[in-house]
């Protein structure tokens, strides 16, 4: 090779790399806490991912990690995909909040999106969904559906969003049914379905015919099936388990979401903010209503469901005391946004103490 | 709290470690090592819950469970036994191989019922008060685990073969030189070790749960490893380290259920509190029993 094919060559590597550089599209990267097929909250948010890499195609890129422990472990898994230079991550479990607002700090272009947590940054925004709305809907048919005038919860871990579900879900349970009782188990994990199986046999077998689940894997249903119980599917429709025991499910759809959040990079509109979007949205959805649901409740919650996405009902309106019989909510008051987000107390009528 | 209720939990969720952690004892007592028994559980689970969905028989899952633990762990043993690779290290590897293997075959599976496995209902005995639907009215498998506790026990105390897997456990070298066939002895403590985690991993995907999900033994294979140290490596000790673990668990979530006010903190750790207490007495005692070649290669030539 003499110097002029060298230096051609050379000319010739450095215009494609300039092209390889212009056709370089934002890398969109997504964290999941459990498999992507657990049949819940990793699955429903690897699918609004694809939906949203579907909307945009070759216009931008996708990045994947499942299964990645809250904690020490997500920071690295963070680091290395803001270093492997992907422009937006969405970290989707609640956990992550602290590990994606470390990273930002060491990253400052890089733009995250944290799921379900309340903190944010200049490149951080937290954005999550008003389960609690969906929780008011399967309360009160748990409610409605109990024999034994007992429901089980099975919570994950004793943070703002499974407290506001247990209070939501205790508050409309007791609509339909005033001496209904309400039993906690926590299991401190999002996914273990041999534990959320043996709680929820635990459940059944203290009495509790219709148990809630705020964890991610259709363990509970499939035991609930056997024990002939009721249950809802969580996260995601869970439609195998129609018509019962799953009786209706509260469904996340994130795609919505996704899609507009990458449009903004896109456009370079990005801005870091914090929404919290329910039923009326969309970002909720309530699965179809089967089983023997009575046809009093069946109207109820067909109500409720629109009140609520119109807005004319808020499940947290007074009047409402706090576990310790001191009030919390007058009569018509309703709950505000803050209070909310940093629940960490029970309702009147549960009991029962929360975990530290 | 009802007591027949609960005995019966306790039953259903010690199973699967119970299998687990008395078979790789038995590969232990053979001075092998085996860190892979969450993958060859997790690989029983999926296999055991694809062969009873494809052929409706639950018994046909527990049969295939058991086979695909064993093909699997006779890879480890050609591994470690014939080309002397760190049993650690490969134990570990297994483990991967087993959660990345059965999360590709698991896929088809997910969200299928597995054919329910009956309660084995015995005339008269099950008929007993308390006792009959306490003790007497589980599924096969409840019982076929038990039966094996016995069966090991027997087998390592009373028969020739038990004699010729401990002594090479003890002693390679000189098992050896007594002619002992040193490697086959322990490709066939692998493989049936392996054939119990299998069954133990079926046990959840087609009892316990009873579903497939990818990564549903979550942890159940190392609970078992640690079993067989708090058992000192006796038959029996499995036993009760496997019902004692299966049982706080069990009894637990039930305190927390019933809504007593014992704080939940407490209630969670308390599994991995006892197994603790346990191993810090029997190590005071000083008496732990591990067979005295365990995890050291063995190579005729040396």
């Amino acid at each position: 090779m003499n110097r002029r094919t060298l230096l051609a060559s050379a000319a010739a590597l450095s215009l494609a790399a300039g092209a390889a550089l212009a056709q370089d599209v934002p890398k969109i990267a997504f964290v999941y806490v459990g498999p992507v097929n657990d049949g819940g909250w990793s699955q429903h948010h690897h699918e609004s991912a694809m939906e949203m890499k579907d909307h945009f195609g070759d216009r931008i890129e996708i990045v994947e990690q499942e299964s990645v422990p809250e904690g020490a472990d997500a920071e690295r898994v963070l680091t290395q995909m803001a270093l492997s230079g992907a422009d937006l991550i969405f970290t989707t479990s609640f956990g992550y909040m602290d590990p994606t607002i470390n990273v930002a700090q060491k990253f400052p272009d890089v733009k995250f999106e944290h799921a379900t947590g309340y903190k944010t940054a200049d490149n951080v925004s937290a954005y999550s969904a008003r389960f609690y709305e969906g929780r008011a809907i399967t309360g009160y048919l748990a409610g409605a559906m109990t024999e034994t005038d007992k429901i089980g919860y099975i919570g994950s871990f004793p943070i703002p969003e499974v407290i506001r579900g247990i209070n939501s879900s205790y508050l409309h349970a007791a609509q339909a049914n005033p001496d209904v009782e309400i039993a906690v188990v926590w299991l401190n994990t999002w996914f273990d379905p041999a534990k959320e199986a043996d709680a929820t046999q635990a459940l059944l077998d203290q009495g509790a015919d219709v148990v809630l689940a705020h964890t991610d894997s259709t363990a509970p249903l499939s035991v609930l099936e056997k024990a002939g119980a009721y249950g809802f599917g969580q996260a995601a429709d869970m439609a195998e388990f129609k018509p019962t025991p799953r009786i209706s499910s509260i469904i996340d759809d994130w795609a919505p979401y996704y899609i507009e959040r990458v449009q903004a990079v896109l456009d370079g509109t990005w801005e870091s903010h914090n929404v919290w979007q329910g039923i009326g949205d969309g970002m909720v959805g309530i699965g179809e209503f089967t089983g023997p649901i009575p046809e009093d409740a069946l109207t109820h919650v067909t109500r409720m469901k629109e009140d609520i996405a119109s807005g004319a009902y808020h499940p947290f309106t007074g009047p409402i005391n706090k576990q310790d019989g001191s009030a919390w909510l007058a009569e018509g008051e309703v709950a505000d946004d803050g209070t909310l987000a940093g629940m960490d107390f029970y309702v009147e009528g549960v009991s029962g103490e929360i975990p530290n | 709290m009802d007591p027949v209720l609960l005995v019966a939990s306790i039953m259903v969720s010690a199973t699967p470690i119970l299998l687990a952690a008395l078979g790789e004892m038995v590969v232990e007592k053979s001075g092998v090592l085996n860190l892979g028994v969450e993958g060859m559980m997790i690989t029983g689970a999926v296999m055991g819950f694809a062969i009873a969905v494809t052929s409706g028989s639950p018994l046909m899952g527990f049969a295939g469970a058991a086979v695909s633990g064993a093909v699997l762990s006779l890879a480890f043993g050609f591994l470690t036994q014939y080309l002397l690779s760190n049993q650690v290290a490969t134990g570990l590897g297994l483990t991967l191989v087993g959660l990345g293997l059965s999360a590709l075959i698991g896929s088809h599976y997910e969200g299928q019922r597995a054919p329910a496995l009956g309660k084995l209902d015995m005339p008269l005995l099950s008929d007993i008060p308390m006792l009959g639907r306490m003790l007497l009215s589980h599924d096969i498998m409840v019982y076929v685990s038990l039966a094996l506790v016995a069966a090991v026990w027997a087998f390592l105390k009373y028969t020739r073969a038990g004699l010729i897997l401990r002594a090479v456990g003890e002693d390679h070298a000189s098992a050896h030189a007594l002619g002992y066939k040193v490697v086959r002895v322990r490709m066939a403590a692998i493989a049936f070790g392996g054939a119990c985690a299998g069954m133990g991993g079926a046990y959840v995907s087609l009892v316990r749960v009873p579903q497939w999900t990818e990564g549903m033994t979550a942890g159940a294979g190392w609970i078992a490893l640690a079993i067989v140290v708090f058992a000192s490596w006796r038959a029996f000790g499995v036993l009760i380290g496997a019902y004692l673990f299966g049982g706080v668990t069990v009894i637990q979530l039930n305190l927390q259920a019933a809504g007593t006010t014992v704080p939940v903190e407490l209630l969670s750790m308390s599994p991995y509190l006892i197994t603790i207490i346990v191993l810090v007495i029997i190590s005071a005692r000083g008496v732990q029993g591990a067979p005295a070649s365990l995890g050291r290669s063995f190579h005729a030539s040396s």
